[in-house]
């Protein structure tokens, strides 16, 4: 596999189809968090790690277990088993190894367990059938993808709490007119490679 | 709360999407056609009953420690069924929003209805709980696929009732946000002026 190659699937994944404003996908964690800041740069570390991990994982167990067992049709009860035993593990050993981090990124490895846009890696990694490296890179794109959709929000959002907004539209119904702005935004970036 | 105020708290009351806002995700994401909007619904109102009547049956063998991941398991088990099955004799919906109906398994509102109603009722009760949340996610998204397809394409269940297009930008995926954001604007705005309610998604929180 070239580079050049792995190169378009990270760029494709991180910006042209974006999982927040392409495919609607995490937007539960989206609007929670990017309230603030310090919280939205916590949350995008964790995230992405997350997905890296749960790329990797998810192909091997799909790979080497699955397949062979011809398992294929019950990719979401396995995934979301895995993708939840991996989530409590990692934070047993972050409470045990280092508290610092884990006083700071702990309270997000909770939220992650039943999110959509972790458990949608490994759905499309199978479903696009990418190899082992594919996988990895899609789930490092869509990470670093995620994680700029939130800090982008988090930034104008700190703004639009001195904001005059009619009532109505206070709190979740002007911050998703405000992720379509920024959707149309990031369709500028769709033709940026050929696929 | 008789059958009725169950069903009926899940479609007006505590609605999904526009009331509690939860499982937004997919009222963005599949709603650029009544159809396929229709379709999804479907799909939630079937995981949601099935889910809630298994969980309800089962309540007493569930140790309490494990109950999450049990749910969890639950739900994945009629996300899977539902999955084959429309993969099966809707295909060529099933191939636009194929991932999304996976996704129906990390769906907040299901988990919740299992572990705040479910749980604790018989299984008549919570298959009416189920039968009203999802009714109402239903209709949540037939109203935003209703105003994004007559809209963006000038057609309902792809039939064309305009010659024009007026609004190319409500079917991308940009017009999603919109039009979710206006109707939830929208229904805050009937709330207060009508019933003296406070907006229930003010707060800006919610899964």
């Amino acid at each position: 596999m070239e580079f050049s190659k792995l190169f378009e699937l990270f760029i494709a994944a991180s910006l042209i189809n974006n999982f927040v404003f392409t495919r609607y996908l995490g937007l539960c964690i989206f609007f929670g968090v990017t309230r603030k800041m310090e919280t939205a740069i916590g949350m995008s570390v964790t995230f992405t790690s997350v997905m890296v991990i749960s790329a990797a994982l998810n192909w091997v167990i799909y790979k080497f277990i699955m397949t062979p067992l011809g398992l294929g049709f019950l990719e979401i009860v396995i995934f979301i088993g895995v993708v939840a035993g991996f989530v409590q593990a990692a934070d047993t050993i972050m409470k045990k190894v280092s508290p610092g981090l884990y006083y700071k990124l702990g309270i997000y490895l909770a939220l992650i367990t039943t999110n959509c846009i972790i458990l949608a890696v490994p759905l499309v990694n199978v479903a696009e059938s990418y190899n082992f490296i594919q996988s990895i890179v899609f789930g490092l794109g869509s990470g670093i993808g995620f994680s700029i959709a939130m800090i982008i929000m988090a930034s104008i959002r700190e703004k639009l709490e001195l904001s005059d907004i009619p009532r109505s539209f206070q709190g979740l119904p002007i911050s998703f007119i405000l992720t379509g702005l920024i959707a149309l935004a990031f369709l500028g970036f769709s033709g940026l490679i050929k696929l | 709360m008789s059958y009725w105020q169950l069903l009926k708290n899940g479609i007006f009351g505590e609605n999904p999407v526009f009331r509690l806002a939860l499982s937004l995700c997919p009222a963005v994401a599949v709603t650029n056609s009544v159809k396929n909007g229709f379709l999804m619904g479907i799909a939630v109102l079937f995981v949601q009953t099935m889910a809630n009547v298994t969980t309800s049956l089962l309540r007493k063998f569930i140790h309490p420690k494990v109950r999450i991941p049990s749910y969890m398991f639950i739900i994945a088990t009629w996300v899977t069924v539902t999955d084959l099955v429309m993969a099966a004799y809707v295909r060529d919906v099933y191939a636009q929003m194929g991932l999304y109906i996976k996704l129906i398994v990390a769906f907040a509102i299901i988990l919740s209805r299992s572990e705040l109603f479910a749980s604790k009722n018989k299984v008549v009760p919570s298959f009416f709980d189920g039968l009203g949340m999802g009714t109402g996610f239903l209709l949540a998204l037939v109203i935003i696929g209703f105003f994004r397809e007559l809209l963006g394409r000038g057609s309902l269940w792809g039939i064309p009732i305009v010659p024009t297009k007026p609004l190319l930008i409500m079917i991308l995926p940009a017009g999603g946000f919109f039009a979710v954001g206006i109707l939830m604007g929208f229904f805050n705005w009937i709330d207060m002026k009508f019933f003296g309610g406070k907006g229930a998604s003010g707060a800006g929180g919610g899964h």
